[in-house]
């Protein structure tokens, strides 16, 4: 590409001279038209309603007296709610198994379809990639009906071993029903982007490393993980995110799971109900708000920590 | 693991690693248990879904067209509505996310313009934003504008993308060299020319990607429209079946039958989203390196 200029016959400095100061001169008004008009949108869709929350978290509506000024009661009020608090404890503890597991799964099938070409391994990429083509909820709802003991295969397939199934929808292993259900879903798209960066890595540095004598884990230890690291980075920034303002799953399966999944399971299903349940905009709001705190404390802590490896932000 | 002094071809050549070749295996079943119990379970009739059956096999009487003919007419083709909508929001969001990012993302690689540094990290600091925390004010702004339950209450929020901004700017920094743009513009084309001409067909793996996460973001979307819609025809697929379930669930006895509607229901509903990928999938495979590489 480059040497398609150079082919040119060298402008004088004072043609480049011209060239540049008239670039210059558009490129504010001309930037900012390309710009514009998602900004637009990121004020509306995103700073107005940021800004609205914050604002409609600062009051209370009573039954008597109306809308009143309260500052931060709805917070203090949240930090003091078992409802909230509760959920909040589960999505973190969810997202410190969660995350991992999932990093863990789609970073091994990674190097593995990295390392194994054959016609099967394309077709296994393309199956274990399937999971996200698929909405949250439906992909819940499958899960639910395997656990299901009125429709599910769980007790058929544990009878054959004269053992009883376990119920994925009780209240003691729901974490793991959910735990499954999100690696279900979001593993194979992990892996998608891993596999990616790991043919864009040049293929000379794995032949320099075996003449070094380094063997195929060793090669994928040393080499391979370091060098996806931005990658493995932004994923788990990603499933971070996603995680903490967990919703469609639990929110889904609560027909299924009767009794097990409450109203107040998660921060997000909590304020939904606050809003759209009792109509209290207010206290959800403010919920909505803590959680976002939460969401952006744990990114930046995590960021923070890792800052050496980051090159993506 | 055992050395190939031998293989100087080095790693693209083709081995086959038995062991690894079945733990996939192993691991593609699991991948799609979900999908074939939803296949052969969408055969069944509601008797045949509760009677006990072998729940990983086919009915004795296989009935999808009078399955497919009850889940299409029943509540008066409420289902189909309900597909049409979720394509409507899918296009609709994510055409207009992917033109707004395409254009923003080029605007900030390739111009200096005023507070151009600042607006950019505002635009990845939106990144870390939980996209459900802006449903309720959302909801509230709209319903003082008349908004909620119409089709724009959905369409308008899923046209931020701040995420395909990050993607197409990383893009259009290396895939679109300054130089072209500088003949371009040399040779007399205005900037709208340059950048519908030159700089997009560059940005074309980019832009596929962009268009097909956004698209599947809006397909897939369940919590916006769930607080903003209350008229059931407006629903797409997603909140859909998860009305059926909820009247499946409390109407446990009345409720039986929807069930196999829910099951088959949930098995079409994928199918759009599935083709889409596959037929594309040589344009995003390109793309979706690009945030992850930089």
């Amino acid at each position: 590409m480059t040497s398609l200029t150079e082919k040119r016959a060298p402008r004088t400095h004072d043609q480049k001279h011209k060239i540049r100061g008239k670039v210059q001169r558009r490129e504010h008004l001309t930037g900012w038209l390309f710009v514009g008009p998602f900004g637009v949108v990121f004020l509306a869709f995103l700073i107005a309603p940021l800004a609205y929350a914050l604002y409609l978290s600062l009051f209370q509506k009573k039954l008597i007296g109306g809308t009143s000024f309260v500052l931060f009661d709805n917070y203090v009020k949240a930090f003091t709610d078992p409802s909230f608090l509760s959920g909040a404890w589960f999505v973190v503890r969810f997202a410190l198994v969660a995350i991992p597991v999932q990093i863990a799964v789609a970073l091994a099938m990674a190097l593995i379809l990295d390392a194994v070409t054959s016609l099967f391994t394309r077709f296994s990429r393309l199956m274990i990639f399937l999971p996200y083509a698929i909405p949250t909820v439906i992909g819940a709802v499958m899960w639910g009906f395997l656990y299901s003991r009125s429709f599910g295969p769980l007790s058929d397939v544990f009878g054959l071993f004269g053992a009883t199934a376990p119920d994925f929808l009780s209240s003691s292993l729901i974490f793991y029903g959910l735990l499954n259900i999100v690696t279900w879903q979001w593993a194979g798209y992990y892996m998608i982007i891993l596999y990616a960066a790991l043919q864009g890595i040049d293929p000379t540095l794995y032949e320099a490393a075996r003449m070094d004598g380094a063997g195929r884990w060793q090669v994928a230890r040393r080499i391979k993980i370091p060098l996806i690291a931005p990658a493995l980075i932004l994923i788990l920034v990603f499933s971070l995110i996603g995680t903490l303002q967990f919703f469609n799953e639990p929110q889904f399966l609560r027909y299924l799971a009767a009794g097990t999944i409450g109203s107040d399971f998660t921060p997000n299903m909590y304020a939904y109900q606050q809003a759209f349940g009792l109509a209290n905009f207010n206290y959800g709001s403010a919920i909505s708000f803590a959680l976002g705190g939460l969401v952006f404390i744990c990114v930046y802590a995590f960021l923070f920590f890792t800052r050496k490896r980051r090159s993506f932000l | 693991m055992a050395e190939h002094p031998n293989i100087s071809a080095g790693h693209r050549r083709p081995q086959r690693h038995l062991p690894l070749q079945i733990l996939l295996g192993f691991l593609v079943i699991y991948f799609l248990v979900p999908f074939w119990w939803v296949i052969v379970n969408s055969s069944k009739d509601a008797p045949g879904l509760f009677g006990g059956g072998n729940s990983l096999w086919f009915a004795d009487q296989i009935d999808y067209l009078g399955n497919l003919r009850q889940l299409f007419t029943h509540d008066g083709g409420i289902y189909v509505r309900w597909i049409l909508n979720s394509t409507l929001y899918a296009l609709a969001g994510g055409i207009g996310a992917t033109v707004l990012a395409v254009m923003a993302g080029y605007g900030f690689a390739k111009y200096r313009f005023a507070a151009r540094r600042f607006s950019f990290a505002v635009v990845l600091g939106a990144l870390m934003v939980p996209a459900t925390a802006l449903v309720i004010p959302t909801f509230i702004m709209f319903a003082k504008l008349g908004l909620t339950n119409t089709v724009w209450a959905v369409i308008l929020p899923s046209l931020l993308n701040p995420f395909g901004v990050y993607l197409m700017h990383v893009y259009a920094r290396d895939a679109v060299p300054d130089e072209i743009l500088d003949a371009a513009r040399v040779d007399g084309a205005g900037e709208m020319r340059t950048f519908l001409q030159v700089a997009l067909p560059l940005m074309r793996p980019a832009v596929v990607t962009v268009l097909l996460l956004s698209a599947v973001a809006s397909w897939n979307n369940y919590f916006l429209p769930l607080a903003m819609l209350s008229d059931n025809r407006l629903f797409p697929v997603t909140v859909g079946l998860g009305l059926w379930q909820g009247v499946a669930s409390a109407n446990n006895a009345g409720g039986t039958s929807l069930w196999s509607l829910i099951i088959l229901g949930s098995l079409v509903s994928v199918i759009p989203l599935i083709i889409a990928f596959f037929s594309l999938q040589r344009h995003w495979r390109g793309g979706l390196s690009v945030g992850g590489l930089r």
